[in-house]
């Protein structure tokens, strides 16, 4: 009797994968927590483990498969090896080292949800409504048992396509953008004949397209700027980085900016907040989403509630996130989410830019580098250390002035430190 | 100090099913308890009363043996010995809890828990006090009854069902104030055994928040028993002395009245167990004392979570132990546990049971709230009289009603009168949870001989094609 191995969820919201290896093969024998293959979600690639024992009988979705549904089975598992000529297609000597491959050769690319051919799982009333409506169910993604469809799903389709205004009726619980409904296709590039090299879009590539698409399509962006004076907070820096020195813990000015800006972010709470159409959420902690770029993109790790934490924790922290980040071992509850976000392009000397909010946030900060300028310091020219930050705002959930309060709080937090370990 | 994943505080239905879930999921829990494990539910309400109805309803069957061609002499009841089975019951779930705390390796620490943050708290007992924290902590404290302000109960004349569970003495003349599910059960066991009971209702049925025709074949049963009913009728006050109460009752048309029992028994509702916890200085949001929470019963303080009757009704146990189930497993899985997968509750499929005599069962929307949300209904009804395992037992009184939108076929509620309708109405909570239509129930083969045949005939006659009627 054989087990069937199904494409696992690694997070609340995937709704498909890319499978994009299998460490086993047809015959492997597997005990739980074996690794069996890696999945790659939207922004990171994962391990998936065996939870039961076995032989690898049969593989019935290639590597590479893209657009492979959570629930779907992906290979089956005998409890001996005698299954693997049972299981294996009739043709197949027992000794052949792979079968021929699965009849879900490749699933069809995203956002068509269910592969060709396979049975799509609905309850009764949710095919009724769907059937009612005109909604193709093999369009919707289903949030029951299994990944069955239910009545919800079909609504919740139902209601996107019919509304006129391209706005989400709700702030969405996380970060990742459902599939089934950003369709994110772009126009062809025409080819003059110039030579060049086309690469298949990541799982991340994508959704790094869409998601600041539709930031700047439907988020209108409103930018503050102001200079920031660095000596007293590189001086605290100095001091804490002496004391701490003991614990291994060495505070960069980036773990003291995401306390800053979380501080502020506290101060002015009009500014932590999300648009979500007819609701305005402001949330009641400060989750720092920090911009680390990793190979083939970039993922923003998050500093839960940091306006609480200290700046040690923030620093070790930190550390422990951007360096699993480039290794593409985040998890998903690690970088979705985040209620504000920061990016810092200070240490390759970018004096000033403006960041694309990460919605659903509504506001971005944007830091350049940190460098000696003629500056006036009490009415008298003097060479201080001055850094330029910029605050992108979604002007439909916060004002001018709300955000210039933000700024000018984090501004004096940075210019009269001690605020930050008080 | 100690310090873990999850700490449950309260042991009730909630609260222990969510510390068992936890530990499954391996979390290192533990769970506060000030009084008995398994908190109301098992120890001083659902199970107890349960065991109290079963001795009246053999009383009813023995005084009834003629009926069945018996013959039965000298029939009485022993009030004391049949509280006494109660308590016996009560104890052995509650020593059942125990046992399970023990072998799903949960902490219990026993005495009065107060958060001290949103991830800590103290737990005060005779023997002292204790600290600790946890990662995640659910509030799971549940309710009690709400007393009536101008004659808290005393449990001497005026009593709660707390009370009412273990009587000293046999009320000879019995006053219910509420006919909701506590009430009207109470009302039944102390008929049966033999008291005079008066049922006074605000509202304008018994059993408001069930299906208007449910309520009214109620009335009617309870009334053919020798019953008195008065519905919108208020009790404007009550005097207790040593030979009993005083009642002044406010009938429909305005007219008041004094009468005398010898007992009273206040069910107009619960209040919260939300005080001296602690939550307000944590900020926790909440109306009318009840902690407001998200589907997955998250608080608005990260960390905190509550269930059960603490949190908005229904004022279910198996609401607050699929609450219980719920937040352990989407706690389990902010704490990084790909195995747990939890959902949201949807209130419309929690099923409701009332073990009056006849009984009770329902889930989903009654027919006027169908048609008040929007539904254009189609409404079936299959009386018991058509059944021949009801007629056999002889419990032919009783009806199977079913509301579905005309539209989309969904089962939009069940609501059932009669014998074992409370062991019945989960076939069509599971078929509304799969979110079956008409079709499916129609196309279901139900064993004969049974009274869940019922369920098929009202399904049938909501498409006008009964057999048996």
């Amino acid at each position: 009797m054989a087990i069937e191995l199904k494409m696992p969820a690694l997070s609340p919201t995937m709704e498909e994968g890319t499978l994009a290896k299998w460490l086993v093969k047809v015959g492997d024998s597997v005990n739980s927590g074996d690794l069996l293959a890696e999945i790659e979600t939207d922004k990171a690639t994962m391990e998936f483990e065996a939870v039961d024992e076995g032989v690898i009988s049969k593989i019935l979705v290639p590597e590479g498969s893209e657009g492979v549904k959570v629930g779907a089975v992906i290979a089956l598992i005998g409890s001996d090896a005698s299954d693997v000529a049972s299981d294996a297609a009739p043709v197949a000597t027992p000794a052949a080292a792979t079968p021929p491959p699965a009849p879900v050769a490749s699933a069809p690319p995203a956002p068509a949800a269910a592969p060709t051919g396979e049975r799509i799982k609905a309850s009764p009333l949710a095919k009724r409504i769907a059937a009612a409506r005109g909604v193709d169910l093999a369009s919707l993604s289903g949030s029951g048992p299994n990944g069955r469809i239910v009545k919800a799903d079909v609504e919740a389709a139902g209601s996107a396509s019919a509304a006129t205004v391209p706005v989400a009726a709700a702030v969405p619980a996380a970060t990742a953008a459902s599939p089934a409904t950003a369709p994110a296709t772009s126009p062809a590039i025409p080819d003059f004949g110039i030579p060049h090299v086309d690469e298949k879009l990541s799982g991340m590539r994508k959704t790094i397209a869409k998601r600041l698409t539709q930031s700047m399509a439907e988020a209108p962006h409103i930018y503050l700027s102001v200079d920031v004076q660095l000596d007293a907070l590189l001086k605290l820096r100095g001091e804490l980085n002496a004391g701490l020195a003991d614990r291994g813990v060495k505070l960069s000015v980036n773990d003291m900016l995401i306390k800053a800006l979380a501080l502020a972010l506290e101060a002015v709470p009009q500014c932590n907040v999300s648009f979500g159409g007819d609701v305005l959420r402001q949330y009641q902690r400060s989750d720092i989403s920090v911009a680390v770029s990793i190979p083939g993109g970039l993922i923003t790790p998050i500093i839960t509630d940091a306006a609480s934490k200290s700046l040690s924790k923030i620093s070790t922290e930190m550390a422990e996130l951007a360096e699993r980040a480039k290794a593409g071992k985040l998890q998903p509850h690690e970088y979705q989410g985040g209620t504000a976000s920061i990016s810092n392009m200070g240490m390759m000397g970018i004096k000033h830019f403006t960041a694309v909010i990460n919605p659903p946030q509504a506001m971005i900060l944007a830091v350049g580098a940190g460098e000696k300028r003629p500056y006036i310091v009490d009415d008298a020219l003097a060479i201080a250390t001055v850094m330029t930050v910029t605050g992108s705002f979604d002007h439909r959930a916060i004002d001018g002035a709300d955000g210039a309060q933000l700024i000018k709080i984090f501004k004096q937090l940075v210019e009269k430190p001690m605020g930050l370990v008080a | 100090m100690s310090n873990y994943d999850l700490i449950v505080l309260g042991s009730g239905p909630g609260g222990y099913v969510a510390a068992i879930r936890a530990a499954q999921l391996g979390l290192k829990t533990a769970i506060v308890e000030r009084e008995n494990l398994g908190g109301i539910c098992l120890n001083w309400g659902c199970i107890p009363t349960k065991a109290l109805l079963r001795s009246a309803e053999i009383l009813h069957y023995m005084q009834h043996a003629k009926a069945y061609g018996l013959a039965a002499d000298n029939i009485r009841a022993d009030l004391d010995a049949v509280v006494k089975r109660s308590r016996g019951v009560a104890k052995q779930l509650n020593q059942g809890v125990t046992h399970l705390m023990k072998k799903n390796k949960i902490t219990v620490h026993m005495g009065a828990g107060k958060l001290t943050g949103p991830t800590s708290l103290t737990v005060t007992s005779d023997k002292g006090s204790e600290n600790l924290t946890a990662k995640h902590i659910i509030v799971a404290t549940g309710a009690r009854a709400r007393d009536l302000p101008f004659a808290p109960a005393d449990g001497k004349r005026i009593w709660t069902y707390r009370h009412a569970m273990v009587p000293a003495e046999m009320p000879s003349k019995l006053l219910v104030i509420g006919s909701g599910a506590i009430g009207v059960e109470f009302a039944s066991f102390y008929k049966d055994m033999g008291a005079e009971v008066t049922i006074v209702e605000m509202l304008d049925r018994v059993v408001p928040v069930e299906d208007a025709d449910v309520s009214a074949f109620l009335e009617k049963a309870l009334k053919k028993q020798g019953m008195n009913i008065l519905t919108g009728a208020g009790v404007q006050s009550l005097t207790s002395s040593a030979s009993g109460v005083r009642a002044e009752i406010k009938d429909r048309e305005g007219k008041v009245q004094a009468s005398d029992f010898s007992h009273a028994i206040v069910a107009i509702g619960i209040v919260p167990n939300s005080e001296n916890l602690g939550l307000e200085g944590l900020g926790v949001a909440m109306t009318k004392g009840h902690i407001n929470t998200d589907p997955y019963c998250r608080t608005n303080v990260p960390g905190l979570w509550a269930i059960g009757d603490i949190t908005a009704p229904p004022w279910l146990a198996h609401k607050a132990s699929h609450e219980g189930v719920i937040a352990a497993e989407a706690i389990a899985a902010e704490l990084g546990n790909k195995d747990a997968h939890p959902h949201p509750m949807d209130a419309k499929n929690i099923p409701g049971c009332t073990y009056c005599h006849p009984q009770i069962a329902s889930v989903g929307l009654t027919e006027e709230k169908a048609k008040a949300a929007g539904h254009k209904v189609r409404v079936g009804n299959f009386p018991f009289i058509g059944n021949g395992k009801a007629i056999a037992l002889g419990e032919a009184e009783g009806f199977v009603k079913t509301v579905f939108d005309a539209d989309s076929g969904e089962l939009l509620g069940a609501h059932m009168v009669g014998a074992e309708v409370t062991e019945m109405i989960q076939g069509y909570t599971i078929g509304k949870t799969a979110e079956l239509v008409e079709g499916d129930f129609i196309h279901s083969v139900f064993p004969h001989p049974t009274i869940s045949e019922s369920m098929h005939e009202a399904v049938l006659a909501t498409y006008g094609r009964a057999i048996h009627i």
